[in-house]
């Protein structure tokens, strides 16, 4: 996994609450395998109308947008199935940060599995960062991961909690099975035991 | 000394964690992992980066989200005489089966008597039990919590981890117990109690929150329908959903393939009585519902918390304060073609499915035959049964015999129109009424229109073929 610091980049703003993962990357694409590229299909059938040709009025098609790597949404993001491909097209479009009041669990669970940073702000401030960003379409961001900081708006740079544990491994870019097999002892002690108490369970 | 009261989620995961991560963080033991077609990303990455998988005696792998369900369709051994036209959907199923044979893991392929949904499969053949944790790669997992275990779903990467480790690092959630009263009226199915919890909570509602379903209304559900509820948590943003174990719960179990058996049952159901949460455990959120204000339930827009009984009209988006608010029901009514203020009874659909995980369980096809016998329906109606053995179970009582009489469709187990990725999918502008659990723009097919209720009421629309209240095609 590759590690991540730091990105400057353009935002775009969601402002719909809860964009589904369906709505994300729709499930009749998610059987290819993953070397295949699965950033043509983010948002396939709001980004593109039934021709295959770009929905003007959706926002990555928007030319201030189109480069952005950091997206900014409303509550419940990521809600629904638990496909990974979800952040899959999210990464291969180029996105590595998300930033919004709430995320679907899996997705936000998803995201720091694969390197992307997930980002939870209080509703009002993520409202006023959609805000700043559609008023001056194509605003860049600074997301720093070490200092927990977003700036390039006008205002005060807004600070961000993380847990100690995603933040590590984001900055690390650590291999997640690696580092729980440093546990296998603590692992087989507890099959072990649990073999005493639920033989049933085998 | 006095021990502090505990939920059954505590209990539970207290039981399993195998060590305290930095910032919250556990790493939990996973005692049963289950295993689809979209699990194959995962055991192609560990086939790549030469990983053996820690127990494969805890998996269980059935195909589900890819077979055809094509009346008389069964995937033949040989390659080539596979009736999955489309050449990725059947790779998805043969490499299924083919990292099942290389890891020792139980696969049941279609053909294989034991075949079905991996939510109906798990719990028919009494792999899922009380006190357990359990995992798939599939966010509908939490109907396994119907059974008191913690049953998470999680992603593609979470999968791999699990196979290679059988734990998982979690971060504890928050617990909501949501206390369903009074009694259910006539018309009223488990799916109407569920779909109204969501409407209350909202799609992020339960978002980092594990739900126990309490009260006389769940207590005396059984557990088709226990299931039913636990299966739609995640619609509510919930990690989880559970019912404490009973009597239901372990006659339910008693004589199944993979339950305990012999000295062990006993021994069992003794360690299952001590699972349901202490009477005085106190919960992070407590909500109450009462069952006896409900009536059979469906959804008008593209997200499962936008349902309404069925007596209600089409709501009007500019009664709303909430600007965006105001502009997701707006959306929502333009993808679905409805307009405010419009009756939802008599709406006229294309088509319906009776099946998903949700909702195709034997008692669902009992209630759904129960309101078409005798009677013809009006639009293209199928019935995909959850499992081959709930396949065989409603022909032998003669449950196949009504749906075909009356002109539905009855085909073989699998996800089916559930989800648009196995060319089971509506057309474009079509109205479904499904008894499915997701409502998403595009979730039976790009465009296709999706409303949400029970079995009972999708039979109901496929008789008259327009939403119709159950109610009033008598008992
Ligand atoms: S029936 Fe639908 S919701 Fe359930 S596992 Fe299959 S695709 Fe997922």
């Amino acid at each position: 996994m590759e590690p991540f610091t730091r990105l400057t980049a353009v935002a775009a703003p969601m402002d719909l609450p809860n964009i589904d993962t369906d709505r994300v990357i729709p499930a009749r694409f998610l059987r290819q395998p993953r070397e295949a590229g699965f950033g043509p299909l983010l948002f396939h059938d709001v980004r593109f109308d039934a021709g295959g040709a770009p929905k003007p009025d959706f926002v990555l098609n928007h030319p201030a947008y189109r480069d952005a790597k950091i997206l900014v949404t409303a509550e419940n993001f990521g809600c629904g199935s638990s496909r990974e491909m979800a952040v899959w097209a999210l990464m291969d479009y180029g996105i590595r940060v998300v930033i919004g009041p709430s995320f679907g669990d899996i997705f936000l669970e998803n995201c720091f599995k694969n390197g992307a940073l997930a980002v939870v702000l209080p509703a009002g401030v993520a409202a006023g960062l959609r805000r700043v960003l559609e008023e001056r379409p194509g605003t860049t961001l600074t997301v720093d991961l070490e200092s927990q900081t977003i700036t390039g708006t006008a205002g005060e740079a807004i600070r961000f909690e993380i847990d100690a544990f995603r933040r590590h491994g984001l900055l690390t870019g650590q291999d997640e099975v690696e580092m729980t097999l440093a546990w296998l002892p603590a692992i087989e002690a507890f099959e072990a035991r649990r073999r005493d108490e639920m033989p049933w369970l085998g | 000394m006095v021990s502090q009261p505990l939920t059954m989620f505590e209990k539970i995961w207290r039981r399993h964690v195998v060590a305290e991560g930095p910032g919250g963080q556990a790493l939990l033991y996973v005692d049963r992992h289950l295993l689809h077609e979209g699990s194959t990303h995962a055991l192609a990455r560990l086939e790549r980066k030469g990983r053996p998988v820690r127990r494969p005696e805890a998996c269980l792998a059935t195909a589900d989200h890819y077979v055809s369900t094509e009346p008389g369709a069964v995937v033949p051994t040989e390659p080539g005489a596979s009736p999955i036209a489309d050449p990725e959907i059947r790779a998805m199923v043969a490499d299924l089966g083919r990292h099942s044979r290389r890891l020792g893991i139980t696969f049941f392929g279609r053909g294989e008597p034991r075949q079905g949904i991996v939510h109906v499969i798990g719990p028919e053949q009494g792999a899922t039990q009380p006190g357990i944790t359990l995992v798939c790669g599939d966010s509908h997992t939490a109907t396994h919590g119907a059974f008191g275990a913690l049953a998470c779903g999680i992603g593609s990467t979470e999968v791999e981890h699990v196979l290679a480790t059988q734990c998982l690092w979690q971060r504890r959630p928050k617990v909501m117990r949501i206390t369903v009263t009074g009694a259910r009226p006539f018309g009223v199915m488990a799916k109407d109690v569920i779909l109204a919890i969501i409407a209350r909570l909202g799609a992020g509602g339960g978002v980092g929150h594990a739900i126990e379903y309490a009260g006389p209304v769940i207590r005396a559900m059984s557990m088709d329908e226990r299931m039913t509820v636990c299966n739609m948590s995640i619609e509510a943003g919930a990690r989880a959903g559970m019912v404490a174990p009973d009597e239901t719960t372990f006659a339910y179990l008693e004589g199944r393939p993979l339950a305990p058996r012999g000295e062990m049952w006993p021994r069992a159901v003794a360690f299952w009585r001590t699972v349901p949460s202490d009477a005085d455990a106190v919960f992070d959120r407590d909500v109450t519902l009462d069952a006896a204000a409900l009536a059979p339930t469906v959804t008008w827009g593209t997200s499962p918390q936008d349902a309404l009984p069925i007596t209600g009209h089409v709501p009007d988006p500019s009664t709303v304060g909430d600007p965006a608010r105001r502009a997701s029901m707006e959306r929502a009514l333009a993808y679905m073609a409805l307009t405010p203020g419009a009756p939802l009874a008599g709406t006229p659909v294309s088509r319906v499915f009776i099946g998903s995980c949700t909702n195709s369980r034997l008692e669902d096809l009992r209630a759904a035959a129960a309101v078409a016998k005798g009677r013809r329906a009006a639009v293209p109606a199928w019935v995909v049964p959850g499992s081959g053995q709930i396949k065989r179970a409603a022909e032998a009582e003669g449950l196949a015999r009504v749906f075909t009489e009356a002109g539905f469709e009855w085909r073989e187990p699998g996800c089916s129109m559930c989800v648009g990725m196995n060319g089971d999918t509506a057309a474009a502008g079509e109205r479904v009424a499904s008894t499915s659990n997701r409502n998403f723009e595009g979730r039976q097919g790009r465009g296709a229109r999706t409303h949400l209720m029970s079995p009972a009421m999708a039979a109901a629309a496929a008789i008259t073929g327009c939403l119709t209240d159950v109610r009033t095609l008598g008992r």
